[in-house]
């Protein structure tokens, strides 16, 4: 047992590469026997990695899922943000110029859009939960759109413990949803295109949701979406603790 | 070579992400302001300009490739170090907040899409 746990910590990206491997070839086998590829491969392993972040999460009482689990700490170094970053930038090999220019304008006011409804949306919701503080008010919303913007607005504007707590947990329900969602609303919000997957990574902006969304969805999507969703964190980080504060603060 | 195309990806994850944490820094913001978008742009000219073809053809594309197909793999391994605990334990606040922003966005999804459809040329008025 001592032998196989050294070997396993001691190689653990690559203990990672063989267990993705296989939770992906049963995925895919259970996408084509149970759904008949009506549900995506990629999705029912997207899951299971969510199911069994869940698991990790309860057994070992940590914040990184399976990946704090010893035997299983590669997956944390093979999904964590470096190896995320380097793979999507990949992805964008092969894109044509023409596609990004025809939805430039649509996408840049999708990230604006977006980060707005977002706040908007999460900030009526702790009102109606009886938060009557600014600070609060506004740190929930900003988790509602991701779950980075959240905690940075929280504490530039100096929010309690308690609001940067349920600003973060919003902003895992958002990007977890949109993982688990995207592939099954993509053929009614019309998302088959280039032009529409730029403004649906504007519009969602977590960059893991989107990320994982549309790779369920159609692994083609995924540039284009990713593109403009990386700028929506950093768009939301400029916008919450400044302009969507002072509104708030105005009324409250 | 192999390593050329993934040096390529490399420098250009390296330089995009220069250029976003110097974005958040000049507007203030404690954030990478799209550093992998950036890096995604300086591929998309590397891969359709002349200029890079012997980073960008063969065996050196093949290096950037792997790493496109390994996104997959990549995003599922991402999936299982989320910290869905936390997110369930959030409470009914955490949860309305969350779901209620994923549903106003997809609906906005098909109304932001048309800008992008709409013809380049000037859009008839009545």
């Amino acid at each position: 047992m001592e032998i196989i746990e050294t070997v396993f910590v001691r190689n653990n990206l690559i203990v990672a590469f063989a267990v993705v491997g296989c939770v992906t070839w049963v995925s895919y086998l259970l996408a084509k026997k149970l759904t008949n590829n009506r549900i995506h491969g990629s999705a029912i392993a997207i899951a299971l990695g969510l199911v069994a972040a869940y698991y990790g999460g309860i057994t070992t009482g940590g914040s990184k899922g399976v990946a704090d689990i010893a035997l299983l700490g590669g997956i944390g170094l093979m999904g964590g943000g470096m190896m995320r970053d380097f793979a999507i930038v990949a992805t964008a090999f092969g894109v044509q110029f023409s596609e990004l220019k025809k939805a430039g304008m649509a996408g840049v006011i999708s990230i604006f859009a977006g980060v707005l409804v977002s706040f908007v949306v999460g900030a009526v919701v702790a009102i109606l939960f009886g938060y009557t503080d600014a600070a609060s008010i506004t740190t929930i919303g900003a988790g509602a759109v991701t779950y980075i913007v959240g905690p940075v607005t929280g504490e530039a504007i100096g929010a309690s413990n308690e609001a940067i707590t349920l600003s973060v947990a919003a902003g895992l329900v958002k990007s977890i949803l949109v993982m688990i969602g995207t592939p099954l609303v993509a053929k009614y919000i019309g998302l088959d295109n280039p032009q529409s997957a730029m403004v649906f990574g504007g519009l969602m902006g977590t960059t893991s949701g989107v990320a994982a969304g549309l790779a369920a969805t159609d692994p083609k999507l995924v540039p284009y979406g990713a593109m403009t969703a990386t700028f929506y964190t950093g768009i939301g980080c400029l916008l919450g603790p400044s302009i969507l504060f002072f509104i708030v603060s105005s009324i409250y | 070579m192999i390593i050329y195309g993934v040096a390529l990806l490399s420098v250009c994850l390296i330089f995009g992400m220069l250029l976003g944490e110097v974005l958040g820094y000049l507007l203030g913001v404690q954030a990478n302001v799209g550093g992998v978008g950036i890096a995604m742009m300086f591929l998309v000219f590397a891969s359709n300009s002349s200029y890079f073809k012997a980073l960008t053809e063969g065996a050196a594309g093949a290096g950037i490739t792997f790493w496109s197909a390994m996104y997959i793999p990549i995003v599922v391994a991402m999936a299982a170090q989320q910290n869905v605990a936390a997110a369930l334990d959030g409470g009914v606040l955490a949860l309305v907040a969350g779901v209620a922003a994923v549903v106003v966005s997809f609906l906005l999804v098909p109304v932001l899409s048309k800008i992008g459809r709409g013809s380049p040329s000037q859009p008839e008025k009545p």
